[in-house]
């Protein structure tokens, strides 16, 4: 009996070792770059990998293949949230799904499509929101790999792990790898949380498109995109308020388009379209599975290295952490080291306020909405105050109620010139301060 | 009746799934992905094309077929995604033919099982593909047959490593591989003509700005910006024998002495929106119309001058453009107008303005495609949308010079040619990957010279024994150090000797590092490269966007890459 489960164990063992036979050239090999101090070739170094348990956020475009790339560099303990399911417009890059799995959760289905084929790995999904989760959960990880479409996703998973760190436990610093595409272009990035420069830190690098001024979509549209704004904001608002605008329901893309068709046929504007329509309503970005694979890994590889030490990492304070690709014309990357912002809102332990030229005759209204288009504040429900009051709040009602009247209000009239203003967001865990000063 | 907007036509199936890269290359690109069959000859653990085809497959190519001998083994199942445990010993051109498969229906794929030396002696066996991809570890005879084979017929061909934590690909084009859809940045796009306006343009700004100082507020803040600007410009003449700001001096202040102190500030916003758009635009809208020196030099190549019967489109309208260039000084207005603070009415009015102007344009280049037509004896007519898509983007037209890649033959010098000095003098950059594509070569002429048994058959890679590293590693950096004095020698180039030895170190680095890997291939790097690859194909055969010319290399150390033409 027990003979026959040591034979059992060694064919096992010869299966494994077998499969194992590429990735274990670099596991069991010292190279010309690897650094003999963290680089534990052979068993050390193959028994920590498959005992590192590492969290994938994102079961999307990037989440498919980061699943497949990390089952297949020899992690075996790997979990996933994603809280979308399954449309027939994912079908064109993301490949665990078929067309059957429409309307099913993508974690679940990823999960059980990588576990089935590749032996061994263990995949946990989560359908829900990553902000369900607190930080007793995201300690257990070793490792947090992003692959999300959302700014605000990220800035909340950079936060919590920023959050996280106690300089007592270093068990506590979670590296997180973070990857994002759009058509051609992409970035991927590695995050040592309080180490290095952080996501909101780099939060300038994804400009926010300019908003179309509402008196243009009201008064003076010019492009079909003005006409289809209308539609969205203005037209549905007044003639249908009472039904929840669904972007995926066709009924209501197409109520939307023929708004903007008829209101453009008005100005003599050319060229709105039924996909041009869903485009802005959706703010559809093109993706495509290319970019998304060379994206996905990139951050892989990175993880595995972070893992490993088979080679040095991007990362590691004072080089580079952050590679740049474009690949419209030609192929050209960018790898470079972006640096921590001495007052960042979420890495900074001493953060200071920023200053910050305003118009002192603009309201406080036209100052909450500027935050939305700040490059490096993207805030779109902002709630402010000085040290001495509260100037507005969105939450609670009773308090909004309160407040509201200081919308109208002149900034003048409400702080002193080099006062300072403490700004909050509920969708994530960070202030930022400003000292504003009047032009 | 006339009123009632027309009845929606939803999208189809196929443009909801495909819905996020129509968004990239529209309707043709799609259908010339469609219409592609593509050959994959693999070998090693060839993961690198099956992640290419993985990425061809999910938007919709026409066919592919995977040539590939090997059986399913243990190995396959730990580094490649498309095997399952069911496969084991079976064909591994079948096993990741239907695993690719699965991924959409609309696909077809077909696979070889013959060895690559059997297949290639039947007649035609290349016909039916429209692209080949070809991996490493191949025999440079074999390669050099495709090689040959990419020549003749014009098929682009694509050959790939995946060795480690490092890549390369290299892609034959045609010799003359001409592209209209660039898809140039929108910022670079937008040709006003400001400092040329034809008649209808100038009348259009002199009407908007008509006593421009005495209109009323809501007037003034919405005056076209283009307007504006040639007002002023008008105005600048005046006062200078007729010049217009042209020397950077000049522009800046045009624009902050006169278009900024023109702007009235007495209002509530402190200033105007169209005149902030006026001094924006200034520094890059004040430019003569001037094509690029690669543009004109399509102009002037051997295709475009001398057209025959069975030239390419391409050529017969860029001969017809280049007429017109010679004969206006300029090209085609491309007939775009970026959007601006204006009333929409006067906006749509100078669309208008520009658009019947680029319409004009079209129809006088159609006239000499036709006259040229004629003339040649071309039997069928050049489609009217595909002239009218060339004139908007006569601009950012593109020729990439498509050329034969190094094929490493054992215990022959590589020859680099009229790259020899360029690609020397870039060898002297810090961080450059062109140490890494000598080690690339030294590694192939490493295969080309040892054969995994007696036989002869299949090449044997560096480092595939633990026992065989250390020897290996000195063969291997020994045949790259060789490699890159020649290089040097041919190039006649003076490299300092500390700049030498620290290249020659970098070298042997590369090449060390391609050793450890002993022919495996990690699946992150494949899938990259595969990622890098799938999109070159996706430019090269929808005939959009710029494709590499022709070397990428990429290094998962640093996680960087570099484009060189070899």
């Amino acid at each position: 009996m027990v003979d026959q489960v040591s034979e059992i164990c060694g064919s096992m063992e010869g299966l494994t070792l077998r499969r194992r036979k590429y990735l274990d050239k670099f596991l069991t090999r010292e190279g010309p770059f690897t650094d003999p101090d963290s680089f534990m070739p052979g068993e050390p170094v193959i028994e920590s990998l498959s005992r590192t348990k590492v969290l994938v956020i994102g079961a999307g475009g990037l989440g498919c293949e980061i699943l497949k790339n990390l089952a297949l560099s020899g992690f075996k303990d790997i979990h996933v949230i994603d809280m979308d399911t399954i449309d027939v417009s994912n079908l064109n890059r993301q490949f665990l799904f078929r067309h059957a799995d429409v309307g099913k959760y993508k974690a679940e289905v990823a999960a059980k499509f990588v576990e089935k084929r590749v032996k061994g790995v263990k995949i946990t999904p989560y359908c829900g929101k990553i902000q369900d989760k607190d930080e007793e959960y995201y300690m257990q990880f070793a490792l947090i790999v992003c692959g999300l479409d959302s700014i605000e996703a990220r800035r909340w998973i950079n936060a919590m792990l920023v959050g996280m760190v106690d300089e007592s436990n270093p068990d506590s610093m979670k590296p997180m790898v973070d990857g994002g595409t759009e058509g051609f272009k992409g970035q991927a990035r590695v995050i040592l949380p309080s180490m290095t420069s952080c996501f909101e830190c780099q939060l300038d690098m994804h400009a926010p498109r300019a908003a179309v001024p509402l008196c243009t979509l009201a008064t003076i549209p010019r492009q079909p995109q003005h006409c289809i704004e209308w539609a969205h904001i203005i037209a549905w608002e007044e003639e249908r308020k009472e039904i929840t605008l669904d972007t995926d329901d066709p009924e209501h893309i197409t109520w939307l388009y023929q708004k903007a068709l008829k209101r453009a046929h008005e100005f003599n504007i050319p060229g709105v379209t039924y996909s041009m329509t869903q485009g802005v309503v959706k703010n559809i970005i093109p993706a495509i599975a290319s970019t998304n694979a060379i994206i996905a890994a990139a951050v892989c590889n990175e993880a595995f290295k972070i893992a490993t030490n088979t080679n040095p990492f991007l990362g590691f304070p004072g080089t580079n952490n952050y590679m740049m690709y474009t690949g419209d014309d030609s192929i050209y990357t960018y790898t470079f080291e972006h640096e921590k912002k001495p007052d960042c809102p979420v890495c900074s332990t001493d953060a200071v306020a920023r200053p910050l030229t305003v118009d002192g005759n603009s309201t406080l209204q036209d100052f909450l909405d500027s935050l939305a288009e700040r490059p490096e504040a993207q805030l779109k429900k902002p709630a402010i105050r000085t040290e001495a009051k509260s100037l507005y709040y969105q939450f609670p009602p009773g308090l909004e109620e309160q407040t509201r009247p200081n919308l109208a209000k002149k900034l003048s009239e409400l702080v002193e010139n080099g006062e300072e203003v403490a700004i909050t967001d509920p969708a994530f865990p960070l202030q930022f301060k400003y000292k504003l000063i009047f032009k | 009746m006339a009123d009632l907007p027309p009845p929606v036509q939803g999208p189809t199936a196929k443009e909801k799934k495909y819905d996020r890269q129509l968004r990239l290359w529209g309707a043709t690109g799609q259908m010339a992905l469609e219409n592609a069959h593509i050959l994959l000859v693999n070998s090693g653990p060839g993961v690198v094309g099956l992640e290419t085809l993985k990425n061809l497959v999910l938007p919709g190519v026409g066919q592919f077929t995977i040539q590939d001998s090997a059986v399913v083994s243990e190995a396959d199942l730990g580094v490649s995604f498309f095997v399952e445990e069911e496969d084991l010993g079976r064909f591994r051109a079948e096993a990741t033919c239907n695993r690719l498969k699965e991924l959409n229906p609309d696909v077809q794929g077909h696979f070889v099982a013959e060895p690559v030396e059997s297949f290639l002696t039947q007649p035609d066996s290349l016909k039916p593909y429209t692209l080949i991809l070809v991996a490493a570890p191949i025999r440079p005879d074999i390669l050099s047959k495709l090689s040959a084979h990419a020549d003749a017929s014009l098929v682009p061909l694509f050959y790939f490593h995946s060795v480690g934590f490092y890549s390369h690909f290299s892609i034959h084009l045609p010799p003359a591989y001409p592209i209209v859809e660039t898809h140039p940045d929108i910022e670079t796009t937008s040709d006003l003509r400001l400092l040329k306006p034809w008649k209808e343009l100038a009348d259009f700004a002199a009407d908007k700005t008509k006593g421009l100082d005495a209109m009323a507020a809501e007037d003034h803040g919405h005056v076209p910006y283009i307007a504006l600007l040639l007002h002023y410009i008008e105005e600048w003449k005046q006062s200078r024998d007729g010049k217009p700001p042209s020397s950077y001096k000049d522009k800046t202040t045009f624009r902050d002495e006169v278009i900024a102190k023109a702007a009235r500030t007495n209002n509530a916003e402190g200033g105007e929106e169209n005149f902030d758009e006026a001094v924006a635009a200034v520094l890059k809208s004040l430019n003569p119309p001037e094509p690029n020196g690669a543009v004109k030099d399509i102009f002037k190549t051997k295709e475009c001058l001398a057209l025959s019967a069975d030239s390419a489109s391409f050529w017969v309208i860029a001969h017809a453009i280049g007429q017109f260039y010679t004969k206006h000084g300029v090209l085609p207005v491309p007939g775009s107008v970026p959007d601006m603070k204006a009333r929409s009415a006067d906006y749509i009015q100078l669309q208008n303005v520009y658009k019947s102007k680029a319409r004009k344009d079209v129809e006088e280049v159609v006239e000499s495609v036709r006259s040229l037509e004629r003339s040649l004896n071309r039997s069928t007519p050049i489609e009217e949308k595909d002239i009218e898509a060339f004139c908007k983007n006569a601009a950012h037209i593109k020729l990439v010079r498509g050329r034969p890649f190094h094929v490493v033959q054992a215990g022959e010098t590589i020859k680099w040619g009229d790259r020899a000095k360029s690609i020397a003098q870039t060898l002297t950059f810090p961080g450059s990957l062109i140490p890494l594509y000598i080690a690339f070569l030294a590694w192939d002429e490493f295969a080309a010279t040892h054969d995994k048994d007696a036989l002869g058959g299949a090449p044997k890679v560096a480092g595939e024994g633990d026992s065989e590293v250390d020897t290996d590693n000195e063969k291997v950096t020994g045949i790259a150090l060789k490699t890159l004095n020649d290089l040097v020698k041919e190039a006649s180039a003076s490299i300092e000797e500390n700049e030498l030895s620290t290249i020659k170190e970098q070298t042997g680095e590369f090449a060390q590092e391609l050793v450890r890997a002993g022919g495996a291939e990690l699946h992150n790097i494949s899938s990259l490269t595969g990622g890098l690859i799938s999109q070159e194909i996706i430019k090269v055969i929808t005939e959009q966007y710029i494709p590499v010319d022709n070397t990428c290399i990429f290094d998962g150390v640093k996680s960087k890459t570099e484009v060189l033409r070899v």
